[in-house]
């Protein structure tokens, strides 16, 4: 039992991690009404030239604030160049261009910082706590814990302030948010800005638990099914997918995986999100879209 | 006495709390054209949709030739082809497919014949571009045919939508504002299309119209809503001289 | 206002309506498409004693089967609307059914095995296009995204599919049909035509017949197709179905005549991601396209790797050459969607167009 429990908590806090690198999707697709694939590379370039200014020798908090300032250009730069063109494009195109995009930032990053795996080092260990019984990686709470203080502040800030009420406007109707003067462009560097942070973040943990290497982009692509679970458009909704897919995931992997040589990860989530779709095709917090003729 | 071909009976629909249809009646005698008219908001369109099953009521039923209708995916098989308010054409395809598609729900043949043009397939091809002229031709549109319909003015979409929704030489026809945003001078052509349409092959038409003038011309039938409810129903003339038509229209400070 | 009913005329039966045939038809996009064909078929058939090995097998027999595969994915997203990112798991499917088919029916004539590997393709195609029945729009990758993890994982972790090889590496059979061996260059390159060019011409046909307008229909306003009386639900799963089976083809193409193994890894999601690109490039709803997006992909690389040797006047790193390649490729794909979405199919046209009618003023 208490290693159902164990497993169990090792894929919710898991899942914790999922739902916060799917926030940085939610607040785009709120945004700019486009499922960004770009945010796997952005994870990607974030963890890299994290590692690669460290490994320079630079200290922790420089290499930081640094790579926090790239990632700020970098979303104005995608914001500027990428969406401004495509502004009445239809969604499969803005999606293609988003692909378009990862394809640019891997690119770019393994220009210019190489394509070798780095280890990523923040002084958080992997080793155990143990608590009635129970074990869980020191590494997957502070993880968890760090992706839970972000979630819950960017949750609280687009819910209170008035950039969390101009996003809901925005997501609800761009034309008639225009109209009542809400400054879209600002607002979508904001975002943006927000999606390049919560990508740094996402980097550097996830960066730090598989090493910094390509697959980290692979790795991202997981909050879709987090996304499809929660709808695209919802801050709770992507919690709740995050944790299910967390769960699931690794509990189908530790009791069905020994029968099949493993690798069930891989695939898992996605008939989780499947399902769900089957039952909700909007899923479970999305809005139903109707078709007007 | 002959049956109706389209009987709406207690027909109800309601939108989150807004009764969109109230308790709704009426019967389209075969062969006539009927014009459903009321002010904006009346429930016209809406109920429409009920008939050609792109919404469910809440009550009533509705029965074409006698048997009930069940759901839009029987509506071209059972011989009802309709416009919409806001012109639903596939703005990628051209004029010719847009009309051929019309016909299609006939076509028999397997993909397997059409992919490799045997069989049915190159006859069925054949008869659809033969039906197709044929209309293009009645609607002034066929020198248009490989134009892609995206592309064209507001006036000769519709009349694209037209000529996909005769092709098929329905039974009935339900017509969404026909003339809607046209010219006297086109207004007048569509009129010409919609009655050769209906004296040529005895087609029912039901439409929903703004023009008082072109329906008063235009219908043996008419039927007025407003608020969702029946108001009035009867030949032209006597719909015109109704009281509670009147006040409808104009409001209760009519002179 | 008085109003004439307008004459309505019976179809005139008596003298048939004139054939409007292939070569009649005055659409632009049309005669770009016949004077590729038509230019292109003698030319096809000789090539081989044209052009060195290099250019069959690293060029011409990669781009023939991923025009095939173009040709499915866009039957599935271009004419139907429905976007499908599992291409590659497809022609995995495709592939490795292919292979298995020859590997247990010893003597199974080359074509009957690829065939078998399109209708198994279409089968597993078929099933994960069954979602779409019932999700819409962008949600749908999830089903096809299923299909993509799923087929990878499943044809590496289940040994029976790569015929329980030790090493893991399969080798594709030799190539001949009848009593002509066609393991040379040139005999790969007539496989993949004689294969690519039969299915292409059907592939045209369904297009422009009734399937491909009910498909057409279900992609702009499902809605009004739906009151037309196009069945949209059958009308899906043919196109992931026939779509699917010409990627699993293009599949077997690309293991038995292109990379000579047949390994899941080749066929993942990068792969899908490439096919998806080559109709974006190439043009959504458009076949000629499906090769011009191919033709785009394949050579692109090459045309990089030359210009930069001849700049660099050395040889470049690869490994820099692909990052290079990724970038400028990313940044293509992003130029052409916001300046022409129709793709290159659509910029040619517009070029013929303006061609023709800059001969015919100065005429």
């Amino acid at each position: 039992m208490s290693f159902f429990i164990e497993v169990l908590l090792g894929g919710l806090l898991s899942g914790v991690m999922y739902t916060m690198v799917a926030i940085g999707f939610v607040l785009i697709y709120k945004a700019s009404g486009v499922f960004n694939f770009a945010q796997g590379a952005m994870v990607l370039f974030a963890a890299l030239t994290f590692v690669s200014l460290t490994e320079r020798g630079f200290a922790f908090p420089l290499a930081f604030i640094a790579t926090l300032a790239a990632m700020l250009l970098l979303a104005l730069a995608i914001e500027r160049i990428v969406l401004r063109p495509l502004v009445n494009a239809p969604p499969l195109s803005l999606f293609l261009a988003t692909l378009g995009l990862a394809y640019i930032l891997e690119g770019l990053a393994q220009t210019l910082w190489g394509t070798q795996v780095h280890g990523l080092d923040i002084g958080v260990s992997d080793a155990p706590i143990s608590a009635a019984g129970v074990s869980v990686s020191r590494f997957d709470l502070f993880a968890a814990g760090t992706a839970a203080t972000l979630v819950a502040t960017l949750a609280l800030f687009f819910r209170l302030t008035r950039s969390g009420v101009a996003l809901r406007a925005v997501a609800d109707d761009p034309l008639a948010a225009i109209a009542v003067g809400i400054d879209l462009r600002r607002l979508l560097a904001l975002v943006w800005g927000v999606a390049g942070v919560v990508a740094l973040v996402a980097g550097l943990l996830w960066g730090a638990r598989v090493g910094v290497q390509f697959s980290l982009s692979l790795v991202v692509l997981k909050a879709l099914p987090v996304l499809i679970i929660g709808g695209f458009s919802s801050i709770p909704g992507a919690i709740v997918g995050g944790l299910i897919v967390g769960a699931s995931e690794k509990l189908a992997e530790v009791y069905a995986g020994p029968w099949v040589n493993g690798g069930i990860e891989t695939w898992f989530p996605y008939f989780i999100a499947l399902a769900f779709l089957l039952v909700r095709p909007a899923g479970l917090f999305g809005e139903r879209s109707v078709q007007r003729v | 006495m002959t049956t109706a071909l389209l009987d709406v009976q207690n027909v109800s629909l309601a939108f989150d709390g807004i009764l969109a249809l109230d308790d709704v009646s009426f019967r389209v005698a075969r062969g006539e054209v009927c014009a459903l008219i009321g002010p904006n908001g009346a429930g016209k369109s809406s109920m429409l949709n009920v008939v050609s099953g792109l919404y469910t009521a809440n009550a009533g039923d509705v029965l074409f030739e006698g048997e009930r209708l069940t759901g839009v995916g029987e509506l071209a098989r059972r011989g009802i082809a309709r416009t919409f308010q806001n012109i639903a054409l596939f703005r990628g395809m051209t004029v010719l497919e847009n009309v051929a598609l019309g016909t299609d729900f006939r076509g028999r043949a397997s993909f397997f014949e059409q992919a490799l043009r045997i069989g049915r397939a190159p006859r069925e091809e054949r008869r659809m571009r033969e039906e197709a002229a044929v209309v293009m031709d009645l609607l002034d549109i066929a020198s248009h045919r490989t134009d892609v319909v995206g592309r064209l003015p507001y006036g000769l979409q519709k009349r694209v939508e037209l000529a996909r929704a005769l092709v098929p030489r329905p039974k009935m026809l339900l017509l969404d504002e026909p003339m809607a945003g046209m010219t006297v001078h086109e207004k007048r052509d569509m009129c010409g299309y919609l009655l050769g349409a209906h004296e040529k092959l005895g087609t029912t038409v039901v439409l929903i119209e703004h023009d008082l003038g072109v329906v008063m011309d235009l219908s043996d039938h008419v039927i007025v809503l407003d608020y969702g409810k029946k108001l009035a129903d009867g030949t032209p003339d006597h719909v015109r001289a109704d009281p509670a038509v009147i006040e409808a229209y104009v409001g209760s400070f009519a002179t | 206002m008085r109003i004439e009913a307008t004459p309505w005329s019976e179809p005139n039966t008596s003298t048939p309506p004139p054939r409007t045939s292939l070569f009649a038809r005055a659409s632009g996009r049309a005669v770009v498409r016949i004077a590729l064909a038509a230019g292109g078929t003698g030319l096809l058939l000789v090539l081989p004693l044209l052009v060195d090995d290099y250019v069959l097998s690293a060029v011409l027999v990669p781009l023939l089967a991923l025009s095939l595969a173009g040709i499915g994915q866009n039957f599935v997203t271009g004419y139907a609307g429905q976007l499908s990112v599992g291409s590659a798991a497809f022609m995995s499917v495709g592939a490795f059914a292919a292979y298995d088919l020859h590997l247990h029916l010893h003597g199974t004539p080359l074509l009957v095995s690829l065939a078998f590997g399109g209708v198994s393709a279409a089968a597993a195609g078929a099933l994960f296009g069954l979602p779409s029945l019932r999700i819409r729009g962008f949600y749908l990758v999830a089903s096809t995204l299923a299909a993509q993890f799923f087929v990878e994982w499943l044809f590496t972790k289940v040994g029976w599919f790569s015929g329980n090889s030790a090493s893991g590496v399969i080798t594709a059979p030799p190539l001949s049909i009848a009593t002509v061996d066609l393991s040379s260059p040139g005999g790969h390159y007539w496989l993949s035509l004689l294969v690519v060019a039969p299915l292409t011409a059907a592939a045209y046909n369904l297009a422009r017949g009734r399937i491909g307008r009910a498909w057409m229909a279900v992609r702009d306003m499902e809605t009004a197709a739906a009151v037309v009386g196009v069945r949209t639900g059958q009308a899906k799963l043919l196109a992931f179905a026939i779509g699917s089976f010409y990627c699993g083809v293009a599949g077997g193409l690309w293991a038995f005549a292109y990379l000579g193994t047949v390994e899941p890894h080749g066929f993942d999601l990068d792969r899908s991601f490439q096919i998806l690109f080559i109709v974006i490039v190439g043009g959504l709803g458009s076949i000629a396209g499906s090769f011009l997006g191919a033709a785009f992909i394949v050579l692109f690389p090459i045309f990089l790797d030359q210009l930069a040797t001849f700049v660099m006047g050395g040889s470049v790193d690869p490994g820099v050459l692909q990052n290079i390649d990724k970038i400028i490729f990313g940044g293509l794909v992003i130029a052409l969607l916001a300046k022409q979405p129709a793709g290159l199919a659509r910029l040619i046209e517009i070029a013929w167009l303006r061609a023709r009618r800059w001969t015919l003023r100065s005429a």
